[in-house]
Order: C-alpha cells, then structure tokens, then sequence
C-alpha cells in the first residue's frame, strides 16, 4: 500500500500562489505592460483635454480610477487563458482541494502582479494631473482595498469567456458594468478627501465590496470554470 | 408536490404544454391593450401639469418595471437551472433576456421622449436614469456571452452564471448611482412629484401593465419554444413535427 501525501488547504493555496508569482516573474512583460498601459492612457488626458491645473485636479480620481479598471481588464487575460491554452487548468480542476482554494490563490497573485503596481505608480501620475493635496491618502486606500474588487469580480468574466476565441471584447462587455459601484465608491472617497471631509463611509463600503467579492467571487469562478472547460 | 411539475422536466411534454399557453397570452395581451392604450391615449384626462406629454406614462413605466421584474425573473430562472440542473429553465432564461434588453430600450426611449419636453433635454444623469442604462448594459452583456458558445447548453449555463451575478450586483449598483447622484449634482428635476393618482388615471394604467405584462409572456413563450426546438433538433419527435409541418 502506498500512501499519497496530499497536500493541505493551505500548502495547496501556497502552491498555487507560488508558482503563478513564478510565472509572472519569469514573463515580464506580463507586469510590466499593463503598467505602461496604465501610465499612457493617463497621459493622454491632458493632452485631450488641456493642460489647466484646475480642470485636472477636478477630474484626476476619475482618471486615475478608470485607467486603472481599464488597465485591470487588459491583464485578466492571463488570469486563466495560458492554463487554458496547455490544459493545465483542467489538471487543476481535478486536484482533491476545492477550486474555491486554487481560485481564490490565482487571483490574489493576479492582484500582486498586476494591482499591486498599479498603486505604486498612481501617487507619482497623481502629481502629474494635480492632484488635491489632500486627497493623496483617500487615493492610496481606495486603490490598496479597490483594485483587489476588480480583480475578483474581473475573474468571474475571464472564467466565463475563457473557452471562447475572441472573448476579449465580451470580457470588457461583460465586466465593466459590474465595476461600476467601485469607480463610484472611490472616486467619491476621493473627491471627499478633497475637501477635507471624512471619506471612511465609501472606504468602508469599498470594504464591504471586498469581503463580499472576496468570499463569494471564487464560487462563481469555479461554477464558471466548470461551464468553460466542460 | 413535486410530482405535478416533474413530467415538464421533458421538452416534448413542456414544448406543447407552452403551445397551448401561447394564444391565451398573445389574446390576453391584444385585448387588454387594446382596451387599456385606446383609453389611456384618448380617455385619460391629461396631467394638469405636464398636460398631454404625460400620457407616454402608459408605456414608459409599465417597460421600465418589466425590464427589471424581467433581469430577476431571468436570474431565477438561471438559478433553479444552475441549482437543479433544469436545462429548460437555462433555456428560458436564454428566452427572456433579449426580451428584457428591448423593455430597458424601451423604457429609455421612452424616457428620453418624456424627458424633452418635461426637463427641456433628452438626458439627464439621474439616478433612475442611469441604473436603468446600466441594465441595458447587463443584458446585453448576458446576450453577447449567449451568442459567444456555439453549444447552447452551455451558453444557457454560462449567461446564467452572469445573470446571477448581475442579480446580486443590481442593488448595490442601484444604491451606488443613487448616492453618486446626490454627491455630485445635488437635487436635480424631481421625478413624478405627485401624489397617488386619480382613479380614472390608475386603470388604464392596470390595462396597460398587464397587457404589456402579458406580451412579454406571449413572446417569451415564442422564444422559448424556439430554445426547446434548436437544443433538441436532433430528437425523433422535432423531427416529426417538422414532418408534419412540411406537409
């Protein structure tokens, strides 16, 4: 008799983390590129719309906030597309944990890779569009508990058009409407900064945005998984 | 209790039990409508503030509650048949979103129509308003996932997914462009600041609602049969039907 060491919640979870950071890491482009995306788009505001100080700080959290959902939907390709590609997503399916585990760690390295940078970048192109002073913090925070919203609500779209050839303009359909509370909780968060308001009420709503995509996304991601790869 | 509904998990069995309700919709809904449109078009007595521009009431309000009683109606159906693997209910879910999608168009249309004379501009960024566009948005997100597979037992069970995401995310959203309403532009032109309505207004609106209530079920119906037809087109008894049609 052999016995087969299987591998705990956690040690899976790690796993899987592990090697999707390894992934990235090993394929640059992959962070580095919706990063680019992301610092272009915000430059081609001003340029579009004038270079007035006034008029840019007014509208530079709702740039900053739709660049960055614009650049989280470039890169949720590669959340799932690539395993689903060599077939490893479906050797994935089969491992004894529940997909919620395996899920629920492709995305948070999804966030690391790609989220994460993103919030570094954002204070320096904040300066650049003039950026109320105080609005630096509200910034920062709704970005560290908003951009992980996008990643999870954004798995469901990349799950549900995986096994579909041309899905890359059905994800943006399917996805940017339910980004919509997000953009509106932080932008106002962030406008309220502005004025030297409390802004915790949208902070905390963001907050429960996240718990609630947090525990529940993943089960809809795996339902979709299984629809997918069938 | 179960034992009723069991023989309709069979699409032959289901296919001509919806046959048979079809005409009674479709009868239902000419006759309500006729009643209730030549009414509130002709009979109703005009608003005595916004004069006889009010009477696209009778169409704007009955699509826009449809449009919503449609997406949760949509996103029950994707449920039992997510829950209970029902591949009928996937399939009329699949029925009733481009149904719902045109009842948000035209609830929007409508509006827009309304909104000319009333506010002076086609579009204003009213909380309803713009929770109602979003709909527009999520159905057609739910359309364009069901057109993407070629396998529509899949489709149904992909677009259902979305339709109960969607469901979940529909408060919250309504909620969100409320409060970004009032954040960003304050007060803006009140929506129909009156109190509750006359008798002779609210009838011909009853009539209205249901007719269109009912044909949206006559429609659903059509389309439904549709669904059961192409999924089992490879079954004996379409086969036979289409025999019969032929001849």
């Amino acid at each position: 008799m052999m016995s087969i060491n299987i591998p705990s919640y956690r040690q899976a979870f790690m796993l899987m983390l592990k090697r999707d950071l390894t992934i990235a890491l090993r394929h640059k482009d992959d962070i580095f590129n919706p990063l680019l995306f992301f610092i272009i788009v915000v430059t081609l505001f001003p340029l579009g719309i004038g270079p007035e100080a006034s008029t840019l700080s007014r509208i530079a959290p709702g740039i900053i906030w739709v660049a960055a959902l614009l650049a989280t939907l470039l890169s949720l390709d590669r959340l799932f597309k690539a395993d689903f590609a060599d077939g490893s997503l479906e050797q994935m399916m089969l491992i004894p944990q529940p997909l919620f585990i395996i899920v629920l760690a492709k995305i948070i390295a999804h966030w690391l890779i790609t989220g994460l940078p993103l919030i570094f970048i954002a204070p320096v192109l904040a300066v650049l569009l003039h950026l109320n002073e105080n609005s630096y913090g509200a910034l920062m925070i709704t970005l560290l508990i908003g951009t992980p919203v996008l990643s999870f609500i954004g798995a469901i779209g990349v799950a549900l058009t995986v096994g579909i050839k041309k899905g890359g303009v059905l994800l943006s359909l399917i996805v940017l409407p339910l980004y919509i509370p997000v953009l509106i909780f932080a932008t106002s968060a962030i406008d309220t900064a502005a004025m030297n308001l409390p802004y915790s009420g949208q902070v905390a709503i963001i907050g429960a945005l996240f718990f609630t995509s947090f525990t529940l996304a993943p089960f809809a991601v795996s339902a979709a998984l299984k629809v997918s790869t069938n | 209790m179960w034992k009723w509904l069991h023989p309709y998990a069979n699409p032959e069995i289901t296919y001509h039990f919806t046959g048979k309700l079809t005409p009674w919709f479709t009868w239902l809904s000419i006759i309500l409508l006729a009643i209730g449109l030549t009414w509130a078009l002709l009979f109703a007595p005009a608003d005595y503030q916004q004069g006889e521009s009010f009477r696209i009431f009778y169409i704007h309000v009955p699509a826009a509650i449809l449009s919503m009683s449609i997406y949760v109606g949509m996103a029950i159906a994707a449920f039992s048949g997510l829950v209970w693997q029902l591949k009928l209910a996937d399939a009329s879910a699949a029925a009733l979103a481009p149904v719902g999608a045109v009842f948000t168009a035209i609830a929007l249309i409508t509006g827009a129509a309304w909104g000319k004379p009333m506010w002076g501009t086609w579009w204003i960024w009213d909380a309803r308003l713009t929770s109602e566009l979003i709909l527009l948005f999520l159905y057609l997100g739910v359309i364009a996932l069901h057109n993407a597979f070629e396998d529509k037992a899949l489709a149904g069970k992909a677009a259902g997914i979305l339709a109960i995401v969607g469901v979940i995310n529909i408060p919250i959203i309504k909620y969100s462009v409320e409060w970004w309403n009032t954040l960003h532009q304050g007060a803006t032109v009140s929506k129909f600041g009156k109190p509750a309505m006359s008798a002779d207004m609210y009838w011909p609106f009853l009539f209205c609602f249901f007719g269109f209530a009912f044909f949206v079920a006559a429609v659903t119906c059509l389309r439904f049969k549709t669904e059961i037809l192409s999924r089992n087109s490879m079954r004996p008894w379409v086969k036979a039907l289409v025999k019969e049609e032929i001849k």
